[in-house]
């Protein structure tokens, strides 16, 4: 990618919040949760579109399989009637032992492809399931080099 | 083009405070500033008991009323007409009556407390990206209030417009509504019932209507019952008076039930006929699937054209999670400064969105705090 590093910017902390994307809901198939897979403009330069596609479809598919209406849910829901749905104050239901397998998603999928890039993925569920909340951070010395000319870095210790 | 390597940003290394402490605050006025939960701090017209676990709107209507009414009608019938019937019928009556009568009360208990499926306002970061989405050339006064703004969505080859919300700052999913005596958004949006001083809404339609199903199983019961006590007790040429003189309790359960079956079973069957066609009374009020403005084509795009599934999606679909997190923390000002003071962004930026200092932004949550229930 790009050869030329500043050595002296100091490293990790040095990154700043440039931006915020936001994914929205693709209602199409009704009200179950599903995001839009495109690739929003912003993040062009950050990232191949095939990985963020990959990441929102997988997590399309944790939703699906948390709101299916099978076998499961049935048994679930008959057995929850039949107890006067106290049931729900003892047990973890379905959809949260799913949801929790998409927050350790999102943590590896942070910590593999989108912090080495500079970006971050915040949970969903954090946002109500409104959005897709996709933070971009700018690296401090690019910045400052964004800005003014070259100069800085021809210049770089 | 940025001519510099991106270096690989631990997401923990984000979320963590600036450690040194700034030297104009010195250490004696910091006093540890106790967390606030969400619920706290939640915009909505609703009241929280047990420190955010339970959730009612902030008008109560009458839910005491309806309370007191089945405790009293019920107390009574096991006080004054239980013993008179296990005598001489049978003592399966009073444990069926019990069985109703508990599985009345903890739904109608669950039906209040429990989030409808409130969805939590829009982030002024998530307010500030629509705005921008949403053409607006005319920009003429800061009076003039443009027209309300829709979204149409295509589901199930159906049209479907999406109204965007003023007040929570969203365009509300399908089936969504603003309930304005909770002042909220509230999925899948049935009414907002009085009777149980709540909405009743995507995650609380189940308890509601297995309530409603099991008071009118209980009324029912009970009037069934009191029917038969006093026609026992008249017997032998007794008649109704004396059995009425001898059992007064009687007489008021009967008109209590009396008055209630009928409203009950009434309400019973029509939210069995909105189960079964996959309807809210919202939208059935509204007329919004039913044929309007000559589009004969429409049905209801969410009915799975099937009664069973329908009941089956309705009632025993899985149980969606509370949105709204009400015992979380709300992130403090230390956490909100993430980027330390000397690392000011320079002031030229072209498209960057300047972060908001809100309370609940303002700063990169960290993606793996497993959340609230």
């Amino acid at each position: 990618m790009f050869v030329q590093t500043h050595c002296h910017s100091p490293p990790l902390q040095s990154a700043s919040l440039a931006n915020k994307v936001f994914i929205q809901r693709d209602y199409s198939e009704g009200t179950v949760c599903k995001f839009h897979t495109k690739l929003p403009s912003e993040l062009d330069s950050r990232i191949e579109k095939t990985l963020f596609e990959d990441t929102v479809k997988t997590l399309n598919n944790y939703y699906a399989e948390a709101e299916k209406i099978g076998g499961h849910a049935y048994l679930e829901g008959c057995l929850a009637c039949i107890t006067a749905y106290l049931i729900f104050l003892c047990m973890e239901t379905r959809y949260e032992k799913v949801l929790k397998k998409i927050s350790r998603y999102i943590q590896e999928q942070n910590e593999k492809i989108y912090a080495p890039r500079g970006l971050l993925i915040t949970d969903p569920i954090e946002r109500g399931m409104r959005v897709i909340e996709i933070s971009i951070y700018e690296d401090r010395s690019s910045s400052g080099s964004s800005t003014s000319s070259s100069t800085t870095s021809s210049s770089g210790r | 083009m940025k001519n510099c390597e991106y270096q690989q940003i631990d997401p923990k290394a984000l979320a963590t405070p600036s450690p040194a402490p700034t030297p104009s605050r010195p250490c004696l006025e910091k006093k540890p500033k106790r967390l606030k939960r969400k619920w706290e701090v939640f915009p909505g017209k609703n009241r929280f008991y047990c420190d955010g676990r339970i959730i009612v709107a902030r008008q109560s209507g009458v839910l005491p009323l309806t309370l007191g009414l089945i405790l009293v009608t019920s107390g009574l019938f096991f006080i004054f007409d239980c013993p008179f019937l296990v005598q001489h019928l049978t003592s399966c009556i009073p444990v069926i009556g019990g069985v109703l009568f508990v599985f009345v009360v903890i739904s109608l208990l669950q039906t209040s407390f429990t989030d409808p499926g409130i969805l939590p306002r829009a982030t002024p970061e998530e307010a500030a990206d629509i705005e921008k989405q949403i053409d607006n050339p005319i920009n003429s006064s800061s009076s003039y209030r443009p027209p309300p703004r829709t979204k149409e969505v295509v589901i199930n080859e159906q049209v479907v417009k999406l109204k965007y919300c003023f007040t929570c700052k969203i365009f509300r999913p399908p089936r969504t509504s603003h309930c304005s005596l909770c002042d909220n958004c509230v999925e899948r949006f049935d009414h907002h019932c009085p009777w149980v001083g709540n909405c009743v809404g995507k995650r609380n339609y189940r308890f509601f209507y297995m309530f409603i199903v099991s008071l009118s199983f209980h009324t029912a019961f009970i009037f069934g019952c009191v029917t038969t006590h006093l026609a026992l007790r008249s017997q032998g040429g007794n008649g109704l008076v004396f059995a009425l003189q001898q059992s007064p309790a009687s007489a008021l359960e009967l008109v209590v039930c009396f008055f209630s079956v009928w409203s009950i079973l009434g309400l019973s069957g029509f939210h069995t006929y909105l189960v079964a066609a996959n309807l809210t009374t919202n939208e059935d009020i509204k007329g919004s699937w039913s044929g309007k403005s000559g589009n004969e084509e429409s049905g209801n795009p969410f009915s799975y054209n099937n009664i069973f599934k329908n009941c089956c999606s309705v009632l025993c679909g899985p149980m969606p999670p509370s949105l709204i997190d009400r015992r979380g923390f709300v992130p403090t000002e230390d956490e909100v400064r993430a980027i330390p003071a000397e690392m000011e962004l320079p002031s030229i930026k072209t498209d960057i969105n300047m972060v908001g200092r809100g309370p609940t932004s303002g700063h990169a949550p960290p993606p793996f705090l497993p959340p609230n229930p």
